[in-house]
């Protein structure tokens, strides 16, 4: 059995309204320190499987299909043996 | 002329379609369900608005996989026509019939209000009744409408007249004020290259009698009955 702890962002030149709303609220708490936020989303994915290198491409292929939307999204993963 | 209606778990529009088409309209119209694969008795299909799988990981994302979405993909190809308005514009998006994605709203917020869409291609199917310039008052009701894609696809858009409608006011005054999405260039719905698969954010059924407000939106609907018809006949 294996745990995927995959990160999905948007990409750098995407806008994301919500981190920048998130970054203004920290300043309200006096965060100063904040320079900005990023929000984005975070999946733990058990796997079902003995084969490392299935699995992994498993996990990356559905990044690619449905997790991450190419378009604005990438995408990262950790694979761990549970 | 037979519209068939996508129905996916979470939609709500379907009824406010059937009744501009159908009811308004009254042309012959079938709702169909996401689990359906036979598209062929139909001469247009509308993906309506809602929240099909309550819009989880990302608005569209899981209804492009549904069996009737891969239907609605030969349909397209074959060159049959299809309209997306508001989730059915995120799931053409998201099935990749349509370039770019709709985000969250700029101001986070959900806006439900009328809008003035100037019309920017009246040559299409969907808006040959319409004229160049002129603005329909049609309602907008959506918290992720905030249509981006990256530089290049936005030039091709603009260049080959594939932005349908812009969020404008009453005059037709295109201005970022009156931007209620954060829309890049105010964009409020496209076209493919091909002109058979059309997407917008607000909503013409909801727009289909006086009694309600007006009925600008049966314009999108009377040029896809008067074009489908032609080549019907």
């Amino acid at each position: 059995m294996f745990l995927a702890k995959v990160h999905v962002s948007l990409k750098p030149t995407v806008n994301d309204p919500q981190g920048l709303t998130i970054a203004h609220a920290l300043g309200r708490l006096d965060f100063d320190s904040v320079d900005s936020v990023r929000a984005g989303k975070y999946f733990e994915v058990k796997i079902d499987s003995t084969d490392q290198s299935a699995a992994e491409a498993d996990v990356k292929s559905m990044c690619e299909k449905l997790l991450a939307n190419p378009v604005i999204e990438t995408f990262t993963y950790e694979l761990e043996s549970i | 002329m037979k519209f068939g209606i996508v129905v996916f778990p979470g939609t709500w529009s379907e009824k406010d379609t059937h009744h501009a088409v159908n009811g308004v309209l009254g042309q012959d119209a079938e709702y169909i369900w996401h689990g359906d694969e036979a598209l062929d008795q139909y001469d247009a299909i509308v993906l309506p608005g809602g929240f099909s799988y309550g819009d989880f990981l990302r608005c569209g994302a899981i209804a492009r996989f549904s069996p009737v979405m891969e239907a609605v993909r030969n349909f397209a190809d074959k060159g049959g026509p299809v309209v997306g308005i508001c989730n059915g514009f995120q799931v053409l998006c998201e099935s990749g019939l349509l370039p770019g994605v709709l985000m969250r709203n700029d101001h986070l917020e959900f806006r439900c209000i009328w809008t003035d869409l100037k019309v920017e291609n009246d040559t299409t199917m969907f808006t040959s009744t319409a004229t160049k310039g002129q603005t329909l008052h049609i309602p907008m009701s959506h918290g992720e409408g905030n249509y981006q894609a990256d530089e290049a696809t936005i030039e091709k858009l603009e260049g080959n007249g594939q932005v349908v409608f812009r969020y404008a006011d009453a005059a037709g005054n295109v201005t970022p004020e009156i931007n209620p999405n954060g829309s890049i260039n105010n964009i409020a719905g496209i076209i493919n290259e091909r002109g058979n698969v059309m997407g917008m954010m607000p909503h013409p059924e909801k727009a289909s009698e006086k009694l309600i407000g007006g009925d600008d939106g049966n314009v999108i609907f009377k040029s896809m009955i008067e074009n489908i018809v032609a080549t019907l006949a």
